[in-house]
């Protein structure tokens, strides 16, 4: 039994009169590949912003494992503290920092774990240039493992769609995080370049130690790629398990088709 | 044929538009010692033929920017053709051209009239506060309309300083920029939460806020009636007016030179990568790691200092300060030096604090049109040229693309 990385418990984001997310238990283990169905407007989004600290959760508590095995409440922190705490997220509609190139895109995420200072960037001290030296060499490693490394000096918002995607992965990934968040990582992408994230994303969890919770529409990606699939209806989970078991659940079934 | 006609309508209706509109500011002219209205029917002519011209070139110039020849690509991409980017960029030719360049500057008090000096010196002053301003417009993407709140900042700390305790120009130089830091910090603070429009408009209060304090406080610092008799720095010993102002001048083209090394020095560096981030998508910065109040408290700082710093310069150089030198214009003026030269770009920036001061300087006649004619030129630029006259190169980094 390896150890719970991510703990959602009796979890609601109520905005005004409505229930976006409903008392919601949910957990993520260590090593795992999740994924999060639901039709259009279930509050899954909602989930990853409250995870991530976009949004604060109305009821219920959110922790996460830290570093030394205890125990840490998330609900309230800011996002850049919780993404220090080893969750890492890309977005839905792409955020790519569009006029910077791949690299310096990749190298923004390496942000949280440098420390060069303003006084360190005008004096350019030793120390500050090992560690320049270091965030390009690593931010390069981390395009090359996503195949981007074609694309490091192109500014990112000329990059192909598909490509764009992987940015945005290979970003959240230079936060070293132990925890990845994909919010439909395959949105919009043909199925030759849907393969090839599937792939991707399994290579990236056994050469990484990662853990993934993702949001996903297309099926067939969530059926390969997940170990366990949550599924959520109007804010309120209605079935959870393996692939199979979910596929063949008359909840979900009728939460997707209809009556 | 036919188009030709459609061209002339439009070009007649533009003119007539603009004949109705400017009627009563150009053809009525109330005398009224004699008791006469004048009818400038002339004006009215003029305004028409100009306007019926200028449309005609206004739809050519956008006609062959949205359909025409697109060749502006960035100059790393022009092979072959000369570029005065590429040029200046090789040794060969960077090393002499710095080299001349220097020699002009050093020499310059030299060669010309005494009042020339004091002009220059009051461009480079704007090219520091342009530089300033650029920090966190161009880099930090945070719209500040109140910028001349950190130069009066710089300046009345000199001037204060100097009032109650006789502090010379070298210590206040330095508390000049880190009063600009700290008030920088200040007012960031209550505007962290806010962004684009509203962010600029809460800037803009505070900026006036910040003088009309300046004008009421009389008790502390004097009111409208300002400070005088401020000294200009002296050299070891006490400097004429013309050894000052030139003195001064160097002392510009040090502090240039400074934020120029500084800035660069920041640009490619771990907080100015943040700054950048924040400035293209706070959110998604932020979920990278980056704290946002921090960051944008930082960015306030380092553009004030700046401010600071040539705030006290202003006080050594006209040895009088008041509320009045520190108004909305100000700050609207270092913010279009920015904007025209190319945000975010240090060339840019440079260029348009020259613009931006010399041009009313030398053509003394234009000096009543110039807020017109910076509006023109604002107006003209964001549509065919919005990255300034010299947009910003990016960095690239060497990633060895032939080693793996």
């Amino acid at each position: 039994m390896s150890r719970t990385i991510l703990d959602i418990n009796d979890f609601s984001m109520v905005f005004g009169g409505l229930r976006a997310v409903d008392h919601v238990d949910m957990h993520i283990d260590e090593g795992e590949i999740v994924a999060l169905i639901g039709p259009n407007g279930a509050g899954k989004t909602t989930l990853f912003n409250c995870v991530t600290g976009v949004y604060t959760p109305s009821e219920g508590n959110i922790t996460v494992a830290g570093p030394n095995s205890e125990i840490i409440r998330t609900n309230g922190k800011k996002p850049n503290k919780i993404t220090e705490l080893g969750l890492a997220r890309t977005f839905q509609n792409i955020r790519l920092f569009s006029s910077m190139t791949a690299l310096e895109n990749v190298m923004i995420g390496r942000h949280p774990k440098l420390k060069a200072g303003i006084f360190g960037a005008i004096f350019r001290d030793k120390k500050t240039r090992d560690e320049e030296e270091r965030v390009i060499v690593d931010s390069l490693k981390i395009l090359k493992k996503l195949n981007l490394a074609k694309y490091a000096n192109e500014p990112a918002s000329s990059l192909p769609y598909g490509a764009q995607r992987r940015l945005e992965i290979a970003r959240a990934m230079a936060t070293e995080p132990k925890l990845l968040l994909l919010d439909e990582p395959a949105a919009g992408m043909n199925p030759q370049e849907t393969k090839e994230l599937d792939d991707t994303i399994k290579r990236i969890r056994d050469e990484e130690g990662l853990t993934i919770l993702l949001i996903e529409h297309d099926m067939s990606l969530v059926m390969s790629l997940s170990e366990r699939i949550y599924v959520l209806d109007y804010g309120k989970l209605i079935a959870e398990g393996s692939p199979d078991v979910v596929k063949a659940d008359p909840a979900v079934i009728k939460a997707y088709l209809g009556e | 044929m036919n188009k030709i006609i459609q061209e002339i309508k439009k070009s007649v209706l533009s003119a007539l538009w603009l004949m109705i509109l400017t009627f009563p500011i150009m053809v009525i002219k109330v005398n009224s010692y004699e008791g006469v209205v004048l009818w400038r029917w002339k004006n009215l002519m003029w305004i028409g033929i100009g306007t019926f011209f200028l449309s005609w070139l206004w739809r050519f110039l956008l006609d062959r920017k949205e359909n025409g020849p697109g060749e502006s690509k960035p100059d790393a991409d022009r092979d072959g053709k000369f570029s005065l980017r590429k040029a200046l960029g090789e040794r060969k030719v960077k090393i002499p051209t710095l080299a001349v360049l220097a020699i002009l500057v050093l020499a310059f008090p030299f060669m010309v009239k005494f009042y020339q000096v004091g002009i220059m010196t009051s461009a480079l002053m704007f090219v520091i506060l342009g530089l300033g301003l650029n920090i966190v417009i161009g880099y930090g993407g945070l719209l500040h309309l109140g910028y001349a709140a950190f130069y009066a900042m710089g300046a009345y700390t000199y001037g204060l300083m100097y009032l109650y305790w006789g502090l010379p120009f070298w210590a206040a130089l330095p508390l000049g920029a880190v009063s600009g830091a700290v008030f920088g910090i200040v007012i960031g603070v209550p505007v962290l939460r806010l962004r684009g429009d509203y962010l600029a408009i809460v800037t803009l209060a505070f900026g006036e806020i910040s003088r009309l304090l300046l004008e009421n406080m009389s008790g502390f610092t004097k009111g409208p009636e300002g400070i005088a008799q401020i000294p200009r720095p002296g050299f070891f010993v006490k400097l004429s007016l013309q050894g000052a102002t030139t003195y001064l001048f160097y002392i510009c083209i040090v502090l240039v030179l400074f934020a120029i090394f500084v800035i660069r020095r920041l640009e490619d560096s771990r907080i100015g990568r943040a700054l950048e981030a924040m400035k293209e998508d706070d959110i998604a910065a932020q979920s990278m790691g980056i704290d946002l109040a921090k960051t944008k408290l930082i960015t306030f700082a380092l553009g004030a200092v700046w401010a600071g710093m040539v705030g006290v310069v202003l006080a050594a150089k006209t040895t009088y300060i008041n509320p009045g030198s520190f108004t909305l214009m100000e700050s609207v003026m270092i913010l279009v030096a920015v904007v025209l030269g190319g945000t975010g770009s240090i060339p840019g920036v440079i260029l348009g604090a020259f613009l931006v001061t010399l041009i009313p300087e030398y053509f003394r006649a234009l000096a009543d049109y110039r807020m017109l004619m910076f509006g023109v030129a604002l107006v003209v630029m964001s549509i065919f040229r919005p990255q300034g006259i010299i947009p910003r190169v990016r960095k690239r980094y060497l990633v060895g693309e032939d080693k793996s």
